[in-house]
């Protein structure tokens, strides 16, 4: 008998007693929680400064302060529901398009806050590009996926320089020896790995500072997901990347930085090797010995 | 302990022997495959009686139709006077004067003033049209002696195709004995022959009916569907992508949907007399033309093209949104390049098959005037026209007998037409299928 309850107390600690069903339905506006680890950095190119983003009444973050470095990776990592993939759309404004989302705080690129009313927001998507969940390319062809965004932003009109472009950019994304004899077939032709690095190729097409990255692995195989993984330790060289991710292994291997975000607050950020290997926050230490989320 | 355990295991599975598990799954899964075939049984069933259905009409139409396509010529020795043509109008000559005249000398015997009358009514009133015709195309004909092919009357085209039985008493038939007589020796002779009735698909309505053709409606509807389409297919996917890409979710917006939906549902004659108030009595369109056709069939055909037009653009995927407006596309582009492309073959079918509706409609155009009975081919939008469905409607209140199995060849060609329309939306539902 003894033993039983002892390996059940062992096996089974229990758990923090957040709530998280009331959490989620509270409508009135909480006090952040305070942030563990330093946000700040010397350098940064993109800022996010008392970031709260509401749904309607409901509110999804709060309280958000935290910057991205040029030529790092940050990976927020965090439960489902916690507002990661919300920050992430907040900093090229895609969350203009969901009706009743309301961002309050300031967010800048390069030192100009992204959310004055001056700011246009189709260069602004130029220069923070994306990369979605589900591999998204346009049922069109693999050329015309990856010319699209020079077109529309006029970059140029020249045949020659705009295959320079579309070469570059597959290569860059490690596609370029996969398709590069099959350019006209439709890229939703291609493998679900393929797919993804199409998106990206389409995304580094426009030459952003910061490319976003929600979840870009949930949906493809091991190998693929190694092949994307390795992609974005090279385009480290050149972008800004912010990646949401559900793998925490993941984070551990292609991220400089981690955040880990609990119910719409940013508990804890630090150096990936020391959130992974010592995290401050006991919600961080239970996210990532896989205690919850 | 774990003794006496398995002892009490083996009672309880004594006392109640377990049924086999296979025994009690097979009978569980029979019963699944048998509801299984039941219903696909009678969902059989229902497509075969609908076909059936579907068969009787065609072949009660098509076997009272089809003969209409062929038509009774009879051939005569017409001498093209001189003395006739006295006057400078060629067209103005006496041509039923040279069909008499031929008519009477095939039958020298028949003298009588009544005789003669019913002689000549053999041949139809058209026939001096075609005398008309072959002088006008070769004047030079004038002064000689021709064999010319004419159309025979109504009636004695419905007793050579057999709808008309020389075995009934004579006071039941219009075909008396003595023109029986002179049928059967026109026949007998070779000058009677049933022919491919071209008259049919070139001219337009005619209280004759041997010289009535389909023609003038089937233009008065291509007038007006063009009309329609030209006029509601732009405005209904302008609509469309309006209310679902750019128009905020609120009461009013709401309010417009449900409105929408409710057009799609009125009686299309509401239409009609809308049309009649506002085009013809109030703008001062002119009445029986497809130009005001057109227009009614506009208002009937708009809410089907819009509530089409929203669910295919509904139907594209919103990662494709997602991944225009991310790369940076403002909202037009991203309508225009992406989400409109991927819609517009819903979008078509939609307007086809809203026009195939249009094209058999009557009601409305029976409101606002397009019922008359009109000989001339329509040339413009302009001109007083009638339509397919309405040439149906006017030839199917006819009392003469021939004009019945003309209703039914109209409805023929209604039908291939409405086939074609509809086969073409499918085939564009297939072409532009896109798989994501
Ligand atoms: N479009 C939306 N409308 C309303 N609530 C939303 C919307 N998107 C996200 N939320 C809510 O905001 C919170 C954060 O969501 P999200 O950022 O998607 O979480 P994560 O990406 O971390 O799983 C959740 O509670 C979610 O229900
Ligand atoms: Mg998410």
């Amino acid at each position: 008998m003894e033993l039983t309850s002892h390996l059940a107390s062992q096996s089974f600690p229990t758990l923090p007693t957040y709530d998280f069903a009331a959490s989620l339905d509270k409508t009135e506006t909480q006090a952040a929680r305070q942030t563990v680890g330093n946000p700040f950095l010397e350098n940064p190119r993109m800022t996010c400064r008392d970031v709260a983003v509401f749904y309607g009444e409901k509110e999804a973050i709060r309280g958000i302060n935290i910057d991205v470095g040029c030529n790092e990776v940050l990976a927020m990592i965090g439960p489902s529901g916690c507002g990661k993939s919300t920050l992430l759309r907040c900093l090229n404004r895609m969350n203009d398009t969901v009706p009743g989302c309301r961002v309050e705080g300031e967010i800048c690129l390069d030192g100009e806050n992204i959310y004055d009313p001056s700011v246009d927001v189709v260069p602004l998507r130029a220069r923070v590009g994306m990369v979605f969940q589900k591999p998204n390319p346009f049922p069109k062809s693999i050329f015309d996926n990856v010319a699209y965004g020079p077109k529309i932003h006029g970059f140029t009109t020249d045949k020659a320089e705009l295959d320079n472009i579309v070469e570059t950019s597959l290569i860059k994304a490690g596609l370029w020896e996969e398709v590069k004899d099959r350019l006209q077939e439709p890229g939703t032709g291609l493998s679900g790995g393929q797919q993804q690095r199409l998106c990206i190729a389409r995304a580094i097409a426009v030459s952003p500072e910061v490319i976003l990255m929600d979840e870009p692995c949930s949906a493809l195989d091991p190998i693929a997901t190694a092949k994307i993984e390795e992609l974005i330790a090279e385009l480290r060289e050149q972008f800004s990347i912010v990646i949401v991710t559900h793998a925490m292994q993941q984070a551990s291997r292609v991220s400089q930085r981690t955040a880990y975000f609990h119910l719409g607050d940013l508990i804890e950020v630090g150096p990936t090797e020391r959130i992974f290997t010592n995290p401050r926050h006991r919600l961080t230490e239970d996210y990532i010995t896989g205690r919850f989320g | 302990m774990n003794n006496s355990k398995q002892t009490v295991d083996k009672a309880a599975e004594k006392k109640k022997p377990m049924k086999p598990f296979s025994v009690h799954m097979n009978k569980d899964l029979q019963r699944r495959y048998r509801a299984e075939k039941w219903f696909q049984r009678s969902g059989i069933a229902a497509i075969v009686i609908a076909l059936s259905f579907l068969l009787v009409l065609f072949a009660s139409i098509i076997g009272s139709g089809y003969t209409a396509f062929r038509q009774t010529f009879v051939e005569l020795d017409v001498h093209f006077n001189q003395d006739l043509f006295k006057n400078e109008n060629i067209a103005a000559a006496d041509y039923p004067a040279m069909i008499k005249d031929s008519l009477r000398r095939t039958f020298p015997e028949v003298k009588e003033r009544r005789e003669l009358k019913s002689l000549y009514m053999i041949v139809s009133p058209g026939a001096a049209f075609s005398l008309q015709d072959m002088i006008k195309e070769n004047p030079r004909l004038i002064g000689t002696q021709q064999k010319v092919w004419v159309p025979a009357n109504d009636d004695v085209d419905m007793l050579v195709k057999g709808q008309m039985k020389a075995s009934e008493a004579e006071d039941n038939r219009r075909i008396k004995d003595d023109q029986l007589a002179w049928i059967e020796k026109l026949e007998k002779d070779g000058r009677l022959e049933t022919r491919f009735n071209t008259t049919f698909f070139t001219s337009g309505d005619s209280r004759e009916p041997e010289l009535a053709g389909i023609w003038g409606a089937v233009k008065g509807s291509f007038y007006s569907l063009l009309i329609t389409f030209l006029l509601s297919f732009p405005i209904g996917v302008a609509a469309a992508v309006y209310l679902e890409e750019f128009a905020p979710k609120n009461f009013w917006t709401d309010l417009i949907e449900v409105n929408i939906n409710n057009l799609a549902a009125v009686p299309s004659i509401i239409f009609g007399l809308l049309g009649l108030a506002i085009f013809i009595n109030f703008w001062g369109l002119p009445r029986s033309t497809p130009l005001v056709g057109g227009l009614v069939l506009t208002l009937m055909t708009l809410p089907v093209i819009i509530i089409a037009g929203r669910a295919s653009l509904k139907s594209v995927p919103p990662s494709i949104r997602e991944a225009a407006l991310g790369i940076g596309a403002s909202k037009m582009q991203m309508v225009t390049h992406h989400v409109l492309p991927l819609a517009m073959p819903g979008m078509l079918t939609g307007a086809i098959i809203g026009m195939a509706r249009a094209l058999g409609d009557t009601a409305p155009l029976l409101m606002i005037g397009m019922v008359a009975f009109i000989v001339d081919i329509p040339g413009g939008f302009t001109d007083a026209a009638t339509a397919l469905p309405v040439q149906i409607y006017l030839w199917a209140d006819s009392a003469e007998r021939a004009f019945t199995e003309k209703t039914s060849a109209a409805i023929i060609i209604l039908l291939v037409f409405l086939i074609c329309m509809n086969a073409a939306a499918v085939i564009l539902r297939k072409k532009f299928e896109t798989k994501w």
